[in-house]
């Protein structure tokens, strides 16, 4: 399927490929580039994920949050570059191909016969109307209709890519990959969850104020350092 | 074609740089001796900025983590995995081995759990206790000492317990157990199974003045770039190099056999250079087989010559038998308790800070030896997959399962951190018919002849698998959990994974004192040549409820102490 594919312009590759710097082997580079340097979606199926991310996951504007969760203004999709990671990942999956491309097919041939029109022509509330119908897996059919897996598959690309995009790590508030201190979960969090640290454990824990010192054993193995 | 000497004679020629052949590159090379390591894969540091993944992002990469390139995900430190384009292996029959490999440097202690356990005085004796299987010709107290001294050398953290078959060591301190794990306890405890600080290869405190301390991202699996995990590259053939050791690295260098001479002793080793596919050949007084218990086997097996026509070795015919991996399984576990939950950093060391040894008595149960559980969950870093089906939990919930919009945002951040999993990881018992050969019909893309395997569970493993999702739901019921997905039945042998699934391949080339049983001897030397020495896992009679690397290294330094008594005494 990927015959139908047109190439990118030279510059845009490279832009691209300057931006993916992450420890690739040569093999695995060189893959990734051809993937970046084809196009699967056409346009018109790039412009119907667009509009689906964006019903999935709409822009906002007001801060969610709570006490427990500092508010964040939630990113939208097109800061998140899902578009771009779901053009990338039919390329990466072809399985997927047939799936996502017919589905983006059904989407027309249904709202043609509804509403007389493309999907992309039809309003919000009428689009709402057809999502309504696809949404919401049926929890005990043995099967699922094809359009409602083509959904699934769809909702699951474009909340993956957005929670895996730099504002949509930030929206769920993850803390991590810096270096860091590990010295246990923060009390108050002990005290929320009703736990503690086993009295009888406590010494069997770092002390991190003598992690830099070199380690020193007696002769039964226990550390004096 | 023609064959390319090398005009150099080693002493040694270790052939893999993982676990075993990256220490008895550290063990020889420190002993003066000139060393060749014979790898198959390309060089790696995990410290030169080109090869790191640590610390990366998802959004960093076009496909966000994704698994398409890499078995573990595409951040994860193995070249290779459970297929790898041109090098095939089959299957004999209904078999289904899943066989791992890491072409690279270190090879698949890059990105292996850093799990670090003794097997203990029982492990090295099954049959004594429940007559299957076969003992180890050696015992606990033989290689005590070198396990000590690869506690020292390499490091690992964990505590004293004074358990009788999970022996102490010379333990760095453990750190603190995170928030699922404090629920696991609670939860295991209550029903009397026993909870200890986990062992790990990890520095949480400094050991000396080349390696860095653990600095808690989690990310072990990637490979780290201050060597504040154990990776053979970084902690024993660098550190050897750097020592002034003779040690010369032929890397992206297949090894298709070992030579011998009329005596029917080993020259050196035939390899195809896998950048100019020609071939060459390389010799040493003494071959160091560390290809990995299946890949030394092949070697051995497609070593035929007038001397040992049934492949080097293989006089008994058991080269490739009693093959066997970790029994392992799985089970998910929703935490009600543990959502909408407060954010700090929670990545701790790349593994679990706390996990179950085996704790019960087999003269009570229907099937032999035990298994240890390992524990996993948390507010790890977002990866791809991260947010499929994202609010599926809401079904325990009597809450609405799909739809769009806003109220999808809201969910994701709601399970954050909620799901948590157990694994269970089990000894099998050795059969002489769970095996590797060399399959006659297939080469791989160096024309060398390619394995295929004969593996197949028995109701041991299986009713062990059955116990362990036992004890898995009733430890997720004690801890105020909901256990995800049914419980797997007999038609899914009670959730026992393919053989191989685990990496723990041991057993090809097994130990013991008579040569028409076994392949090596208690020095892991070949019955049938004197002057090789296998350091992988393959001289494993059983493998016990324990990881393997731990071992391998022990006996590699045992071995590597052999081996320089007898080059001294001119017996090989």
């Amino acid at each position: 399927m990927l015959e139908s594919c047109v190439s990118e312009s030279k510059e845009t590759l490279e832009q691209k490929l300057w931006e993916y710097q992450y420890g690739r082997t040569p093999e695995e580079q060189a893959y990734d580039e051809k993937l970046l340097g084809q196009q699967f979606f056409r346009n018109n199926e790039i412009e119907k994920i667009k509009r689906l991310a964006n019903l999935i996951l709409p822009p906002t504007e007001e801060k969610l949050g709570n006490l427990d969760f500092p508010p964040t203004a939630g990113g939208n999709i097109e800061e998140a570059k899902v578009p771009e990671f779901i053009e990338f990942m039919a390329k990466d999956i072809p399985s997927i191909q047939t799936q996502m491309r017919g589905g983006l097919m059904w989407l027309d041939i249904h709202t043609r016969k509804t509403y007389n029109k493309d999907f992309l022509d039809c309003s919000e509330d009428e689009q709402h109307q057809v999502l309504d119908q696809i949404a919401y897996p049926d929890p005990k059919a043995s099967e699922q209709k094809m359009e409602v897996g083509f959904f699934t598959l769809m909702r699951n690309l474009v909340m993956t890519g957005y929670f895996t995009s730099e504002v949509g790590i930030n929206e769920l508030g993850y803390k991590g990959n810096q270096p860091n201190v590990w010295d246990g979960v923060p009390d108050e969090v002990l005290k929320a969850h009703g736990m503690s640290y086993d009295e009888s454990w406590i010494p069997k824990f770092v002390d991190q104020s003598k992690r830099n010192d070199i380690a020193q054993w007696d002769e039964e193995g226990n550390l004096i350092s | 074609m023609q064959i390319i000497e090398n005009q150099k004679q080693y002493d040694v020629v270790i052939v893999g740089s993982g676990a075993g052949g990256g220490m008895a590159t550290k063990i020889l090379a420190n002993a003066g001796l000139k060393v060749a390591v014979v790898e198959a894969g390309p060089f790696f540091d995990p410290a030169n900025p080109q090869q790191q993944t640590q610390l990366k992002w998802p959004y960093e990469s076009p496909r966000r983590g994704a698994g398409t390139k890499r078995a573990f995900g595409e951040f994860d430190m193995a070249y290779g995995g459970w297929e790898i384009d041109g090098e095939p292996y089959n299957q004999i029959g209904n078999s289904k081995f899943d066989w791992f490999r890491s072409r690279m440097l270190g090879g698949r202690t890059n990105h292996w759990g850093r799990i670090s356990l003794r097997f203990g005085p029982r492990d090295f004796k099954g049959k004594d206790r429940d007559g299957l299987g076969e003992n180890w010709p050696i015992g606990y107290e033989d290689i005590r000492p070198y396990y000590d001294k690869v506690d020292k050398l390499i490091g690992v953290f964990g505590s004293k317990e004074n358990l009788y078959n999970e022996p102490d060591g010379y333990f760095l301190p453990a750190p603190k157990p995170r928030l699922h794990e404090l629920y696991y306890k609670k939860g295991a405890e209550k029903s009397g199974v026993k909870v200890i600080p986990s062992r790990l290869s990890i520095l949480t405190k400094r050991i000396n003045s080349d390696r860095g301390i653990c600095f808690y991202c989690n990310q072990c699996s990637r490979s780290c770039s201050v060597y504040a995990d154990f990776s053979a590259g970084s902690c024993l053939i660098f550190p050897a190099q750097k020592a002034g050791g003779q040690v010369d690295l032929y890397v992206n260098s297949m090894v298709r056999e070992v030579e011998v001479n009329e005596e029917g002793k080993a020259t050196g080793v035939l390899f195809i250079n896998k950048e100019d596919r020609k071939e060459y050949r390389i010799k040493g007084k003494v071959v160091v087989l560390a290809a990995s218990a299946c890949s030394t086997a092949r070697i051995l097996l497609n070593s035929k010559s007038a001397q040992h026509p049934n492949g080097l070795g293989n006089s008994s015919n058991l080269v490739g038998k009693y093959l066997h991996d970790s029994t392992g399984s799985d089970r998910m576990a929703f935490v009600p308790e543990l959502m909408n939950r407060k954010r700090y950093n929670e990545d701790g060391v790349g593994g679990m800070h706390l996990y179950s040894p085996w704790w019960l008595d087999n003269k009570k149960l229907d099937f032999p030896r035990g298994y240890h559980i390992e524990v996993w969950g948390g507010l790890g870093m977002p990866s791809y997959g991260t947010g499929f089906n994202p609010n599926d939990l809401n079904k325990y919930l009597g809450l609405k399962v799909g739809g769009y919009g806003n109220q999808l945002r809201e969910d994701v951040k709601k399970f954050y951190g909620s799901v948590m999993g157990m694994s269970g990881r089990g000894e099998s018992i050795a059969r002489e018919d769970n095996y590797c050969e060399i399959d006659p019909t297939t080469v791989d893309e160096f024309g060398i002849p390619v394995l295929r395997f004969n593996y197949s569970w028995s109701d041991h493993e299986r009713k062990q698998a059955r116990h362990m999702h036992n004890t898995f739901e009733e430890i997720i019921e004690n801890m105020g959990g909901v256990v995800l997905g049914n419980k797997p039945g007999a038609d899914r042998d009670y959730g026992l994974l393919n053989p191989g699934r685990i990496i723990h391949e041991v057993g090809t080339t097994r130990m013991g004192s008579d040569p028409k049983k076994s392949v090596v001897n208690e020095f892991e030397q070949l019955h049938d040549a004197a002057n090789v020495f296998i350091v992988d896992a393959g001289p494993f009679v059983s493998q016990a409820d324990k990881n393997p690397t731990w071992t391998i290294m022990a006996l590699s330094w045992r071995t590597s102490e052999f081996i320089i008594q007898e080059l001294k005494k001119q017996n090989i």
